[in-house]
């Protein structure tokens, strides 16, 4: 069964204090899948996607990434994953006192590649893959835009080529047409690198094009996962609420026209 | 965490064959960069290759492939395809990609002499801006000052408290601690001397003097530089980097009001008030001391003490401390001010700040030492 999945999270219960954030989630999440995590602020989507990532231990229950069960206790579990995650932070996350090209070299110099020429032409190719040019190589992060930010921060997470990569709010802080370019730049990656998304996102237009799976948070527990469809016809009230309003309706109506 | 990877990814194989009478190159395992990385034998032996157009490149064993893979196989096959290769087409997609592929490293910029020159002239520059900058901002000082001294009701009484509190009463445990070792210390050392002369009750003369108008508000300065100054600058270069300092702008708020003014005049309330407490720690240190390499009781030195020691140095010393108060508060604002959006600048701009701190305090109290030269002594 674990042979097929990427993520697999059983019986996750994650309490901070007496603060409980979730309440027995489970679901699996199949290889090359692009899982959209969504929910109302403060329900956990982010804790959630860092327990997959190992950067927090839930209370209780088992999450396995990759086929591997994560052990929080060992902190290791960085050095684990390395060679198979990405991550993409909200804010991008870059280093500032690293340029560009630093930056992207970053993991690859930390796993010991020491060949330049071949730094310099996969940081490269990466930069032209997320949309930039090597005479941005040189830039510092304080130089860039918003959305500049983001397409250097997944040149980061895309550079060891990872088979599964955790995005958290890619979209956010960006306009409609920077935000479609980067739905359609991951789309493209997805289609180019083969591999499984796990995105925190708030933005229809990202679960609508993009997501093949969706998660539904509310209330604690996990109220809907499936595809789209799963997540439209949910009753919560949460649910009603998120995917029924006005701006939802015209962005999933074209759906409804295709999927009936 | 090795052997954890090794567990996930195979090696990378390269093995020379024969086929159809022609010599072929076999690539088996994972050629990617993680798998390569963990094989650096395999990079050697795939450049070192004698190739010629007669060999059968096959590839279709390969368990994993990436860009960083390709990439090294695609500079042996010379940026082209060969003649002869067995390939599966997800793989050959990535080998594709680099043939579309053209790179120029952007050229980074050579510094002429000219330009080495400017940089010189830049630094010292600086200096003198920075010497501008406080003229600048002791000159808003004393406006904000008048302006406050007009409307009582604006002094921000909330934000000066909260100064004092961190920058004094948390630094009562160090300050009393380094007071009292130093006191020790200066003890000891007076009392091998004098006891050569016989003059062993000048122990309270010497530590009287040298604490209340020298050491005291000396120690006093140098621990609130590192430990305050350099907590303030860096507050300040986070609200600036998490755009605190635009908020309050945007709101119509002055800095230095309500940032600048509050640190000045907490740290120059705060500083005096720590050095009577460095003092008498540091003199309960050297009668402790006294007392037990001079026999000096605590009754003798008590008495002893404002006959040695004039009052008028203890005004010298808290008036001292005072100003070291206000000079440290402006340069952790003006050096706050003057960082960057970035983790070096912050880091590069708190180390100035306590650097130019204990410097300007040391050059203070010169002057103060040549200024008051013939005041108080007994």
């Amino acid at each position: 069964m674990n042979d097929v999945n990427a993520i697999h999270m059983e019986n996750i219960w994650t309490q901070f204090g007496d603060n409980v954030i979730h309440e027995n989630i489970s679901f699996n999440l199949p290889k090359a899948e692009i899982l959209g995590l969504v929910g109302a602020s403060g329900s956990g989507k982010t804790t959630l996607m860092r327990e997959m990532i190992g950067l927090q231990a839930p209370t209780k229950g088992r999450v396995m990434v990759m086929g591997k069960t994560l052990d929080y206790e060992s902190g290791h579990i960085s050095g684990q994953m390395l060679s198979q995650c990405g991550v993409l932070f909200q804010k991008g996350a870059l280093f500032s006192s690293l340029n560009v090209f630093d930056n992207i070299a970053f993991p690859l110099r930390e796993i010991g590649v020491k060949d330049f020429e071949w730094i310099t032409h996969l940081v490269a190719l990466k930069l032209t893959m997320v949309g930039l040019s090597a005479k941005d190589e040189l830039l510092m992060p304080a130089e860039l835009s918003g959305g500049m930010i983001k397409r250097v921060a997944l040149a980061r997470a895309l550079i060891l080529e990872p088979t599964l990569l955790f995005l958290d709010e890619p979209t956010s802080g960006l306009d409609p047409i920077a935000s479609q370019g980067f739905v359609d730049l991951l789309c493209e990656l997805h289609h180019d690198l083969g591999f499984t998304v796990v995105m925190v996102t708030h933005d229809l237009n990202v679960l609508n094009d993009l997501c093949t799976k969706v998660a539904v948070l509310a209330e604690k527990k996990l109220i809907a996962y499936g595809p789209l469809e799963v997540a439209l016809k949910c009753s919560h009230t949460f649910a009603r609420q998120f995917f029924h309003n006005k701006h939802a309706e015209k962005v999933f109506m074209n759906r409804e026209h295709r999927f009936g | 965490m090795a052997s954890s990877k090794n567990k996930l990814i195979s090696k990378p194989v390269l093995q020379i064959g024969q086929e159809n009478n022609l010599s072929s190159i076999n690539l088996k395992g994972s050629w990617n960069l993680l798998a390569i990385n963990e094989s650096p034998d395999i990079i050697h032996e795939l450049k070192g290759l004698q190739i010629n157009s007669d060999y059968i490149w096959c590839l279709d064993e390969v368990e994993a492939l990436d860009s960083a893979g390709a990439w090294l196989i695609w500079q042996v096959w010379g940026e082209e395809f060969p003649i002869q290769v067995r390939i599966r087409p997800e793989h050959k997609r990535l080998f594709d990609r680099w043939k579309t592929f053209s790179y120029a490293r952007p050229e980074e910029a050579q510094k002429s002499w000219a330009q080495i020159f400017k940089d010189e002239n830049k630094v010292i520059l600086a200096f003198y801006r920075h010497v501008f900058n406080g003229i600048i901002l002791l000159g808003q000082l004393l406006l904000d000052t008048l302006y406050l001294l007009r409307s009582p009701n604006k002094i921000p009484w909330p934000e000066i408290s909260m100064t004092i509190y961190s920058s004094g009463v948390k630094a009562l445990g160090i300050t009393a601690l380094v007071g009292f070792l130093i006191g020790i210390v200066l003890s000891y050392l007076s009392a091998l001397q004098l006891q050569a002369f016989g003059a062993e009750i000048y122990i309270i003369n010497i530590l009287g003097m040298s604490i209340i108008r020298e050491l005291g508000p000396l120690l006093a300065a140098i621990l609130v530089a590192g430990r305050s100054g350099s907590a303030l600058t860096a507050q300040i270069g986070i609200m600036r980097v998490a755009e605190e300092l635009d908020a309050l702008s945007s709101m119509g708020i002055s800095h230095s009001l309500r940032i600048i003014f509050p640190i000045v005049v907490a740290l120059t309330v705060t500083l005096p008030l720590l050095t009577v407490w460095t003092n008498v720690a540091a003199l309960l240190g050297g009668v402790v001391s006294a007392w037990h390499t001079l026999d000096i009781s605590m009754q003798q030195f008590v008495q002893r003490l404002p006959d040695s020691v004039p009052l008028v140095n203890v005004f010298i010393g808290v008036g001292k401390a005072a100003v070291f108060g206000m000079l440290i508060g402006m340069i952790a604002c003006h050096y706050g001010f003057h960082i960057k959006p970035n983790s070096e600048s912050l880091g590069n701009e708190t180390t100035n700040s306590v650097v130019a701190s204990i410097t300007v305090v040391i050059m203070v109290d010169a002057i103060f030492a040549i200024l008051f030269m013939g005041t108080g002594m007994p």
